[in-house]
């Protein structure tokens, strides 16, 4: 099962190195890894997106609270949590298929960026899933070049990590 | 007053109470050496390479309880050093690690004798700092030896660039304690999870108690004697935890696992009530877990969370420090009635009956199993022993019957041939008026011959029990076993003359080839008491250690000696190692 783990760590050289290889020791799976600075500029916040049965899981976690840069770590997915990934995307554009592309913007709620006269530079925010289904919306030729940020997350209202 | 980097650390080092490093200088570290060379405080034990530097502090640390400590330079010192520190973190020993690295303006830039000594022991450390500026030096250190210590303790690396050991700064006062919000060592375990496990321990009516190296790391043997005995279990240990309850004793059932006795094996097959203390169902231990204990529920006390329910799901989980809940169990229980074991007593008296470690003598050759006999009889069972890594190892543990904790010191997780030597030359220096033994074999000492150099510089006198029977035995073993006796680079050929070796090095030889020989030749060993002595003694090349668990099998699969064909099993059993 897919498991949004959110790891708060030492803001320090190296810790994310510990974590990657954590991972690559242990024979886990990374689906998409995303860390920045919190609003305390000495602990950074990762997400983690892997895929694991529980007990796997339940292995993950354990491990990366033994490494000592971190603080804490929390299974998103074991709680009420909102999760959100962004897309850039370059979109190529002809004077036949405009309409068409800038009607699956709207659906979708995607923002044009940036334009020039063959293609729109778009910027999506949402699931992973409303990501994967707007980029297959469009033909393997639309679409020229493609960046997500992976997904990130927060525990929902009622919760606090 | 101002100081410089290398006379700061120097300080550090003689405020966490070190009196011995075990290291080797080179040019990263040169500064270090030249305040370490100014105090007094510090014994310095310069060894002929750096493996057996982590490996002299290793041995230090397992007999006296304390931190070992290392220094090494820069480059090829530090990985030179990375066996060692493995061993050291498979199992679970406090070290500190201090590495010279290249000046900070030359990291990155390939620089002489550069490695990225933080990246190439990040996977084999407990953690590693690396120092960016002299002010980091004091607390750095606190905080190493802070996390190597407490815990489940490990090795920590504190990689030290030269120039920051140059630099000066004002001398602030030594950190007397030290916070880390992102570790915390000390945990309680719940009182919840203990009464759970009293009550059902006190229902058992076939329990088995399974004691690891954490009881010994955990200075907890006393605990568990008083809780063994208090409750009538039986108990086995595994190969790291044997001497915290002594293996002389009637509740103990010997060594479990691939080479444990028979008793122990059937009666954690039988078992109803598993409980593991400070172990973590290594798969030596637990062989095809399919086949393990499969009537059992598991009790697990182990003070690190990552090891429950890792390979065997815990039905109560305990994280918590060994000695305080086995304290906490021994309180629970002391008023309970416990359910009538009798039967199960009488089971594992049949099961003992087996007499699994009997071994046939033949004439003409001398049997290890002998040589380890003779050597628990020659030093009265008192000897600390340390041992490489192959059959010596094995039959060392299952014929010296251990009865104290940190009496029996092996590489049990990493398996690393070579730890011997330098280990026992460690555990010499730690316990200067205790006998100490070194049991190893024709492959595993020459792979750390060199330190026999160090043992004569330092008067180390320790008593090397050879086991030469020209092969890496082992290796033969399951190359019998498994691979039709295609002995594949097995056979130890152009041996040295062990004898001579020894006596160039400044120690005592002697050459044993006949049984008769064997125990006068110990008791003259262990009464040099100036002296190492190097007793090479040719055994048999042909003997096997058992009983063994063929790989895939499960406990109640045990082959013993003259009793089992050994055959070759389907290919699934190839793919264990």
């Amino acid at each position: 099962m897919r498991h949004i783990i959110s790891v708060i760590l030492e803001n320090e050289a190296g810790a994310l190195s510990r974590v990657a290889g954590l991972f690559s020791a242990r024979g886990f799976n990374i689906e998409s890894l995303t860390v920045a600075a919190t609003t305390d500029s000495t602990l950074s916040r990762m997400t983690i997106v892997s895929v694991g049965d529980d007990g796997i899981i339940e292995q993950i976690v354990k491990q990366l609270d033994k490494l000592i840069d971190v603080v804490k770590v929390v299974d998103l997915t074991a709680t009420e949590h909102i999760e959100r990934e962004l897309l850039l995307a370059k979109i190529s554009i002809t004077s036949d298929t405009q309409v068409d592309v800038e009607a699956k913007l709207d659906q979708f709620n995607a923002k044009i960026i940036d334009a020039a006269e063959e293609v729109y530079i778009v910027e999506l925010a949402g699931k992973s899933q409303k990501i994967k289904d707007f980029l297959s919306a469009f033909n393997a030729e639309q679409i020229i070049e493609v960046s997500r940020t992976g997904v990130t997350g927060v525990t929902g209202v009622c919760h606090k990590i | 007053m101002k100081l410089n980097g290398a006379q700061i650390l120097v300080n550090s080092l003689k405020s966490e109470g070190v009196s011995h490093v075990f290291g080797y200088p080179g040019g990263a570290v040169l500064h270090i050496y030249d305040a370490l060379n100014a105090c007094e405080d510090i014994k310095h034990i310069l060894v002929r390479h750096e493996q057996g530097a982590t490996h002299g502090a290793d041995g230090y640390a397992r007999a006296s309880g304390k931190c070992g400590v290392t220094l090494v330079t820069s480059g090829p010192g530090i990985t030179n050093a990375v066996t060692g520190i493995a061993t050291a973190h498979m199992d679970s020993i406090p070290m500190v690690i201090i590495s010279g690295q290249v000046p900070s303006p030359l990291i990155g830039m390939d620089a002489f004798q550069e490695v990225d000594a933080v990246g190439i022991t990040r996977s084999c450390v407990k953690h590693n700092f690396l120092i960016r500026d002299i002010s980091e030096i004091a607390i750095t250190i606190k905080k190493a030896f802070h996390i190597a210590t407490t815990g489940r303790p490990g090795p920590v690396l504190i990689d030290i660039p030269k120039d920051i050991t140059i630099a000066k700064m004002e001398v602030e006062e030594y950190p007397k304690t030290i916070e880390m919000r992102s570790y915390k060592s000390t945990i309680k375990a719940s009182d919840h999870q203990i009464k759970k496990a009293a009550e059902m321990l006190a229902n058992s009516k076939r329990p088995i108690l399974y004691a690891g190296g954490g009881c010994i790391i955990g200075n907890s043997s006393k605990e568990l004697r008083e809780f063994t005995h208090m409750t009538g279990f039986p108990i086995t240990q595994t190969l790291m935890g044997l001497g915290a309850y002594p293996m002389t004793d009637n509740q103990s059932l010997g060594m479990l696992g691939m080479h444990g006795t028979y008793e122990a094996n059937m009666a954690m097959h039988g078992s109803d009530c598993v409980v593991a203390i400070g172990s973590r169902f290594d798969d030596r231990i637990t062989g095809n877990l399919e086949k393990f204990c499969p009537t059992a529920k598991f009790i697990h006390i182990d003070i690190d969370p990552s090891q429950i329910s890792k390979n065997v799901i815990a039905d109560i989980p305990i994280v918590g420090q060994t000695k305080q809940v086995l304290q906490a169990l021994i309180d629970q229980m002391k008023d309970k009635k416990l359910a009538d074991i009798s039967n199960w007593w009488s089971q594992i008296e049949e099961w003992r009956k087996v007499d699994s470690l009997a071994y046939k003598k033949s004439p003409g050759v001398i049997k290890p199993q002998t040589v380890i006999e003779t050597l628990y009889e020659v030093t009265k069972g008192k000897a600390i022993v340390t041992s490489d890594v192959g059959q010596h190892q094995m039959w060392a543990a299952q014929y010296y019957l251990f009865d104290e904790p940190r009496q029996w010191i092996n590489s049990g997780g990493l398996g690393t041939m070579g730890f011997g030597l330098p280990a026992a030359m460690g555990a010499k220096l730690a316990m200067p008026d205790r006998d100490v033994a070194c049991v190893t074999g024709d492959g595993s000492i020459q792979m750390m011959l060199q330190e026999l150099s160090t043992m004569l510089q330092y008067s180390t006198p320790v008593k090397i029990i050879n086991l030469n029977n020209g092969y890496l035995g082992m290796v033969r073993q399951w190359q019998e076993f498994f691979y039709e006796k295609r002995y594949a680079m097995s056979y130890m050929e152009a041996l040295p003359d062990f004898v001579k070796l020894a006596e160039s090095y400044g120690h005592m030889g002697i050459r044993v080839e006949k049984e008769e020989d064997l125990k006068p030749a110990l008791i003259e060993a262990f009464n040099q008491k100036e002296h190492t002595v190097f007793l090479d003694i040719v055994t048999d090349p042909s003997e096997n250690v058992f009983p063994m668990i063929p790989a895939g099998g499960g406990h109640s699969d045990m082959l013993l000696a003259g009793r089992d064909e050994m055959v070759s099993k389907d290919e699934t059993d190839f793919n264990a190692v």
